[in-house]
């Protein structure tokens, strides 16, 4: 029986048959259309995917003519960064890095990034960004964002001033641990709103928010206040959510936004609320099982994303970093999982933009 | 996302448009400033140029278009503007407004 090279959700190179992979796909896509209330994907999808992912060549791509615009997380930090963002740990500057994105590296956007790529720990240094993201305007042709996480995680205890949900519900602080996560969003919210309004006066195409809702459903409603006080400041400044997760966590557990509930919101769902708030541009994220094959992870994330994209009136842009987007969670993503993972997303999901 | 070899390259290789290479980064634009889905941004882009969609992605098509246009090229041209200089040019031939572009009218207004 015909035997075709895979991978693993951890990157290991396995060996399936047609069956096996077709079971894992009708798997992966049961598994996310039970979770999110989301539809199946189409036979014609499934066979697309097969052929796809039993593809002999090394590296695919897309037909001509089906090209998609790509946006970036962490700016600079691709070569700065340490291993924690896959980083190189090549200490090039934050003007040179960009150009060489636009130059060297076909990159349609770019962004500027703080070593730290938080809101919270931009502020103390906000002059600083202005004036680095003023140069870099000066030289830089492709759009050019400010890019950080609303990380509402730095807001809590021991980092932050408010009381850390986890310890307050381990202790039975129901209460006090819902009133941190509320006073949390509102935080976020107004530094959002100081750091972004400030990198746009220094001339940033737009702003970022990346890996949203990281610290669970209050970190997500406090960026989509703080994005609606960006859109009223800077109507026509460029705005991108990207999540965390397919999923909202629950951590405080009723916090709305605009009348409804964050947390265990869907990227069918998610899309709608950040629509509302004022994005422009929205990444849809769902995590790799490192456990289940690759056609099992790309089958449920192109289950999730799909219905994104058909909800979105705005482009979506879907993540697809290590360990998302149906990627191998490994520091080196192989580059034959990877490619089957953009073609994938482009032609079954339809999004606008990775 | 870091790795750049594993992650910027392949993607760009799978699907990209290239950037300033071809035209990425005015469909990109397109889709920020009037909230458009790729289909209607390419479509946008490529009237504006007066190519077809499929030649915004063409390196062919778009590396002497580019240079025509003034509108910032991927290889270092002496005199070819770049910058604010070819993002004013791309207000001019996509109709929109840039922010960078609108902060240096106001720095250099009298």
């Amino acid at each position: 029986m015909t035997q075709f090279y895979t991978r693993m959700g951890d990157g290991k190179r396995v060996l399936m048959t047609k069956e096996q992979i077709i079971n894992d796909i009708q798997a992966g896509i049961a598994d996310a259309a039970d979770m999110g209330g989301v539809p199946d994907l189409t036979s014609n999808d499934i066979d697309m995917l097969f052929d796809i992912i039993s593809d002999k060549n090394r590296i695919v791509g897309v037909e001509p003519g089906n090209e998609v615009v790509l946006t970036y997380d962490i700016g600079q930090l691709d070569f700065t960064g340490d291993n924690g963002n896959s980083g190189n740990g090549v200490d090039v500057g934050r003007l040179e890095s960009a150009l060489l994105h636009e130059r060297a590296l076909g990159a349609d956007t770019f962004e500027l990034a703080h070593a730290d790529y938080s809101i919270k720990p931009v502020k103390p240094v906000i002059a600083n960004e202005m004036q680095t993201m003023e140069e870099i305007q000066n030289e830089i042709v492709i759009p050019y964002f400010y890019g950080a996480m609303p990380n509402a995680g730095l807001y809590y205890a021991p980092d932050g001033p408010y009381g850390n949900p986890a310890d307050l519900m381990r202790e039975f602080k129901i209460e006090e641990a819902m009133k941190a996560a509320e006073l949390t969003a509102d935080h976020l919210a107004r530094d959002i709103e100081y750091v972004a309004t400030r990198m746009v006066a220094a001339g940033a195409d737009g702003f970022n928010f990346d890996t949203t809702a990281s610290a669970g459903d209050a970190d997500f409603v406090g960026t989509l206040k703080g994005v609606e006080a960006l859109r009223k400041a800077c109507p026509s400044t460029y705005i991108m959510v990207g999540m965390a997760g397919e999923s909202v966590m629950g951590i405080h557990g009723s916090i709305e936004y605009r009348g409804e509930l964050a947390a265990g919101k869907y990227p069918h769902q998610q899309v709608k609320m950040a629509q509302k708030a004022g994005a422009n541009v929205f990444g849809p994220v769902v995590n790799t099982n490192t456990s289940k094959s690759l056609a099992w992870n790309m089958a449920r994330s192109l289950t999730f994303v799909k219905e994104c994209v058909k909800a979105s009136d705005v482009a979506c842009h879907v993540n697809m970093g290590m360990g998302v987007g149906g990627i191998p969670m490994l520091e080196t993503a192989p580059l034959d999982a990877l490619t089957r993972c953009n073609k994938a997303m482009v032609e079954i999901a339809k999004v606008d933009g990775i | 996302m870091g790795d750049t070899a594993g992650m910027a390259v392949p993607h760009y290789m799978a699907s990209g448009m290239g950037g300033i290479r071809s035209g990425g980064d005015l469909v990109a634009r397109m889709q920020f400033t009037k909230n458009m889905k790729i289909g209607p941004a390419k479509e946008y882009v490529a009237k504006k140029l007066g190519i077809s969609a499929l030649d915004i992605a063409d390196e062919h098509v778009m590396r002497e278009l580019r240079e025509e246009l003034k509108i910032g090229v991927i290889t270092g041209v002496p005199g070819a503007p770049r910058g604010i200089a070819a993002k004013m040019n791309i207000e001019r031939l996509l109709d929109i407004k840039i922010n960078s572009c609108d902060k240096f009218r106001e720095m250099t207004k009298k």
